[in-house]
């Protein structure tokens, strides 16, 4: 390759002395301003390719858009960090990972809740014959429906904090609940929001989940017991967090695995037509339903079903384990 | 020592650090301070159990470095590594995939004029040959993905003739399953094609389950 041909795949190549002074000017800010997240040499950076690399800062000093390296590392310097900082801002700001940020807020603010609603049973406890449990009895000292003796402040206003972490999660929760479907509307359909957001979130986001094969999103959420399986300490995890959609916890222990592959094979198919195309796929929910209701006719009774006798009398001898 | 650390690189005391003795002589670079390390005026420590390469100048591998060399850093995550190694080489180019740790890499670059972040895919070279010279001295390696081997393969474009790999191989990144020693194995033979493995040496003192690799290219 020529010198001049190689230069036109250069980051530089299509920066003009406008664009060097729009980065100089960027040089002398902090952050970068939206107007200029589109320059010229911004977008070459995060667009452009090359076959194979050059002798970039000899080039650019030949074409004049430096009068020597110095100059070029200076400009290459403030031109990368503009485009690496548009495109983590803009990769960041994302809807779904967003999402992710929330639904992990809800379930910390969950969690301490109800650390916090134990912590407070147990002081109240030693000063009250009669403290409750839980959030629900931290929401009653709030509400003065429980009243503690004067002197324990400290202890009332614990309770504030836990009635507080409760409504915050409550709030992060709804939101969840109305982000999850316009982000992903097919796995927000077939999962329910938030587990549908508890995927995204485990997976790393909508284009990860979309990416994985079922038999990944079967298991996602039960890392642990699939890397000791694959150590060979123990049997292969059925189901991760999908768990807790109501077709897997709704089925026969026996047939959970089936259950657990039906539902995961369903939710990889939403999230890969949600990050592809995005449009509504209302037979994927009439499919997984149909799925389940044969697997579950397994288990229940079934003698007027032709089509699982086989396998009841298989399963008939079995009992939970 | 029979291996000259780069310039720029120098044993440093640390003593307020409120370490135990060992503290007298840790590996150090000049430069801001970027994860909380210890200082000593304008040095700051260089933690071989946090940084891969701190590691492999600690465990006093030929590197090759001299200070002031051109750097392709793949995997540059928050800047841990890469910032120590911006305080004593010239040009740095640093490539990290993950958009979460590039934030703080950005942070770590804004104090360095010549350490030059980039948010792209070390397994997809002509996405950032357009940027990234030709010809230069190091390329620094430590990426947690599978196909670590080809990951150095095909970025060999970028390297100078007499030039050095540096790579860190994370056994657990190939496969969890296998026994490391015959995941490091099939690196060393992948890398073969088209490298000379100069040396090679177990992090394990500070990585678990990592090699150290030295190589040239063929």
């Amino acid at each position: 390759m020529t010198d001049s041909a190689a230069a036109e795949s250069a980051w530089f190549a299509a920066v003009d002395g406008d664009d060097l002074d729009d980065l100089e000017t960027l040089d002398s800010l902090d952050t970068v301003e939206t107007d200029t997240r589109d320059s010229t040499a911004v977008t070459a950076i995060r667009d452009g390719t090359a076959a194979t690399p050059e002798d970039w800062p000899a080039l650019a000093v030949e074409a004049g858009i430096a009068d020597d390296e110095n100059e070029y590392y200076d400009l290459l310097h403030t031109a990368t960090m503009a485009a690496t900082r548009a495109a983590v801002t803009e990769r960041e700001a994302a809807d779904d990972r967003q999402l992710v940020h929330a639904v992990r807020a809800m379930d910390d603010c969950e969690r301490t809740a109800n650390e916090l609603a134990e912590r407070l049973a147990e002081w109240a406890g030693t000063v009250d014959p009669d403290a409750g449990t839980g959030t629900a009895f931290a929401q009653e000292i709030v509400t003065g429906e429980h009243a503690l003796e004067s002197g324990h402040e400290p202890i009332a206003s614990l309770a504030e904090r836990v009635v507080d972490l409760a409504d915050e999660a409550d709030d992060l929760r709804e939101f969840v609940e109305r982000q999850t479907p316009t982000v992903a509307p097919n796995l927000a359909a077939l999962a329910g929001p938030v587990l549908g957001a508890r995927l995204l979130s485990l997976a790393g986001g909508l284009e990860s989940l979309a990416k994985k094969p079922s038999g990944t999103i079967q298991v996602l959420g039960a890392e642990d017991a699939l890397f000791a399986h694959l150590r060979g300490h123990a049997s292969s995890p059925k189901h991760g967090i999908i768990y807790m959609h109501d077709a897997v916890r709704g089925t026969h222990p026996d047939e959970r695995g089936s259950a657990a592959r039906a539902v995961a094979g369903k939710l990889a198919i939403a999230a890969r037509v949600d990050h592809y195309s995005g449009e509504r796929k209302p037979e994927l929910e009439a499919e997984l339903e149909e799925r389940i209701e044969t697997i579950q006719a397994r288990t229940t009774g079934g003698d007027n079903n032709d089509d699982t006798a086989g396998n009841n009398a298989e399963n008939g001898g079995d009992t939970d384990e | 020592m029979s291996n000259a650390l780069p310039d720029g690189v120098e044993r440093h005391a640390f003593g307020g650090g409120g370490g135990d003795g060992d503290d007298n002589d840790r590996l150090a670079t000049r430069g801001e301070p970027v994860y909380g390390e210890p200082t000593d005026g304008e040095w700051r420590a260089w933690d071989p159990s946090r940084s891969k390469l701190g590691a492999m100048l600690e465990l006093e591998m030929e590197t090759n470095l001299a200070g002031g060399d051109t750097v392709l850093y793949l995997g540059a995550a928050s800047g841990t590594t890469v910032s120590h190694v911006a305080d004593f080489a010239g040009p740095t180019y640093a490539i990290e995939f993950a958009a979460r740790p590039a934030r703080d890499l950005l942070e770590a670059a804004a104090s360095r004029p010549r350490l030059f972040p980039l948010l792209a895919d070390a397994r997809k070279p002509d996405t950032y040959a357009h940027v990234v010279e030709s010809d230069v001295d190091v390329i620094v390696q430590d990426v947690a993905t599978r196909g670590q081997a080809r990951v150095a393969l095909e970025n060999r474009q970028f390297l100078a003739d007499d030039g050095r790999l540096l790579l860190a191989v994370k056994a657990r990144s190939e496969d969890v399953t296998r026994d490391p020693a015959a995941v490091f194995d099939d690196v060393r033979e992948e890398l073969g094609a088209e490298y000379e493995v100069l040396e090679t040496k177990s992090l394990e003192r500070y990585h678990a389950d990592h090699l150290g690799i030295v190589a040239r290219p063929l």
